[in-house]
């Protein structure tokens, strides 16, 4: 039996998320900015129909917001983050096999639904996400992942489609390739992209009827794989379990540039406890640690950039451990006389807790590190996050660094001070 | 006799035994041991739909009658159809509100759970939709 995929994609999600607890905001202009409240990251098709560009710092949209009375909301990543959970939950009542690919895209499996109407099926998929979450969300019917990515995008913009599309049979499949220019398609980056014009290959049709050879060439495996799933030719099965994660990062645009040392490194401090709080959750131990600063990109005369990666002498998810090296990483890079914008850790080489070495010359200090640590994070899930932290990232109060979000909606499903009221 | 070694006790590693549910007594293990249901759990009794579940917090007096007071909280099933005579959350011109919903031949009705209030008849032009179905109400006493 071929298989059948569909891909879910939640309609401009975050601004979705704002409309379900605040319904006044329905046929409304509504926007959500990033972290620090810099950039526009969702918008309403309201919001897009003004001209209001994805990615555009808010400063920049000036009059726009104002004259056509633009809602304005700051990230509010509680919410997202529960809402989206409830989408996957409610996915998996249709089908088992469902691999969540971002924070508001799934892939199902629709393989058991072969010889029934696969519109009615995607329509049937959309009102009951609808109905349970109360988010908007668009479903492309497809023999592959990127034909079914192809499908979701088209659906998403045609009003006769009413948000499903199935592109299983060929005409249909044939019509959607010739009409989409060939960077829209999944997997075919900037770089291909632009050898694709090169050669003439603009279309997603003309690069369906190009030579294997050619691609295999020029494109590689993937290129070569992107060729196949266009046709039709399955290569990318559904993964249900995500692969274990490579590398955690934590790191922030600061909201002002900041000079102190003292502030700078509180920052960092913070970021590495976060990370290892993020590592704890999953089980996971790191083995290598970098610390990076990046100054004013802005500012010519004043460029600076480093990154300082360490070596662990263990693997080790313990906080203490981590701000330890995390300290030694930015004396290391840190320069004296720059305005600093950002700074972060990443955490890599991860390996699970289980499976962790100690040797002859193990500290006592890091064998009991488990319990201590479990016992942070039992008591910040309980009192809230940061009840008990190191001294290392400061006063919770009066942190130059701290990102900040003017209009953010209340965490209406995760808080139970902030539910949503009815009167 | 001759000892030939003395061996320490390794106390390096630990191997963690379950805990039994009730004291074991030697000798006399309770008669209840093989009854041991778990314990009950309120989740599970009041939040059939987990995904599609939210609560909400009650401002107001307008379903007094009903049982459910200013501050109290209702949780609210999303997935469940919105029949006649439920206590539903509506959105109404673009504010949640709680209210007895009223399904007739022709007609869609609100009804409050007060006498202050009238009932309200759902018009075409009104913005109106089911948001959710109350199903229980938190109500401390």
């Amino acid at each position: 039996m071929s298989p059948i995929f569909a891909l879910v994609d939640c309609n401009n999600f975050y601004v979705s998320c704002e409309r379900v607890f605040n319904p006044g905001l329905a046929g409304k202009p509504v926007v959500v900015l990033s972290n620090n409240d810099g950039c526009i990251i969702a918008r309403s098709n309201e919001a897009k129909a003004i001209g209001i560009g994805m990615g555009v710092p808010v400063f920049k949209t000036g009059d726009q917001i104002k004259a056509h009375g633009v809602h304005v909301y700051s990230s509010n990543y509680a919410l997202y983050g529960d809402m989206s959970q409830r989408v996957m939950d409610s996915l998996a009542h249709f089908t088992p096999a469902v691999e969540q690919y971002s924070i508001d895209e799934a892939f199902l499996d629709l393989t058991g639904f072969t010889g029934h109407d696969l519109t009615v099926c995607g329509q049937s998929i959309r009102s009951q996400i609808r109905k349970w979450t109360g988010i908007p969300v668009s479903v492309g019917i497809a023999g592959t992942k990127t034909l079914a990515k192809l499908a979701n995008r088209i659906a998403k913009r045609s009003e006769e489609a009413n948000g499903v599309l199935d592109l299983t049979g060929s005409a249909p499949r044939i019509g959607a390739l010739a009409m989409t220019d060939v960077e829209d398609i999944w997997g075919v980056g900037r770089s291909f992209a632009a050898f694709l014009r090169s050669i003439g290959i603009n279309t997603a049709l003309q690069l369906h009827n190009a030579s294997d050879s050619l691609i295999r060439k020029r494109m590689g495996i993937t290129g070569l794989r992107t060729l196949y799933e266009i046709r039709g030719i399955s290569c990318y099965p559904i993964e249900p379990c995500p692969p274990p994660r490579k590398e955690i990062a934590v790191s922030r645009s600061f909201k002002h540039l900041l000079e102190g040392r003292a502030d700078i490194w509180e920052a960092v401090a913070a970021y590495t406890s976060r990370g290892a709080e993020k590592l704890r959750t999953e089980n996971l131990e790191a083995n290598i640690l970098e610390v990076f600063l990046i100054a004013d990109p802005y500012n010519r005369k004043a460029r600076y950039f480093n990154i300082k990666a360490i070596q662990l002498p263990f693997a080790t998810g313990d906080t203490a451990e981590l701000i330890k090296w995390a300290h030694i990483g930015f004396d290391d890079i840190f320069r004296e006389g720059y305005r600093y914008k950002k700074a972060g850790i990443v955490l890599r080489e991860l390996s699970s807790n289980a499976c962790n070495q100690t040797t002859l010359f193990t500290p006592q200090r890091e064998k009991d590190s488990g319990k201590i640590m479990q016992a942070l994070d039992s008591i910040n899930r309980r009192f809230g996050a940061e009840s008990v932290r190191y001294a290392a990232t400061g006063s919770t109060k009066n942190r130059k660094w701290k990102t900040v979000a003017h209009h953010r909606s209340p965490a209406y499903t995760t808080r139970w001070d902030q539910l949503p009221k009815v009167s | 006799m001759k000892v030939t070694a003395i061996y320490h006790p390794d106390q390096t590693t630990e191997c963690s035994r379950p805990l039994f549910m009730v004291p074991v007594s030697a000798g006399f293990p309770s008669p209840a041991e093989d009854y041991i249901e778990g314990k009950l759990d309120l989740n599970q009794y009041l939040v059939k739909h987990p995904a599609a579940t939210f609560f909400v917090r009650v401002s107001g007096n307008s379903m007094i009658d009903a049982g459910i007071h200013d501050g109290d909280i209702l949780i609210v099933d999303r997935s469940l159809k919105p029949v006649n005579r439920k206590v539903v959350i509506a959105v109404l011109n673009g504010e949640l509100t709680v209210r007895r919903i009223r399904v007739t031949k022709d007609k869609v009705l609100l009804i409050s759970e007060n006498r202050d209030y009238q009932p309200l008849q759902v018009e075409e032009n009104m913005n109106f939709e089911v948001w959710g179905v109350v199903t229980n109400v938190i109500h401390p006493l």
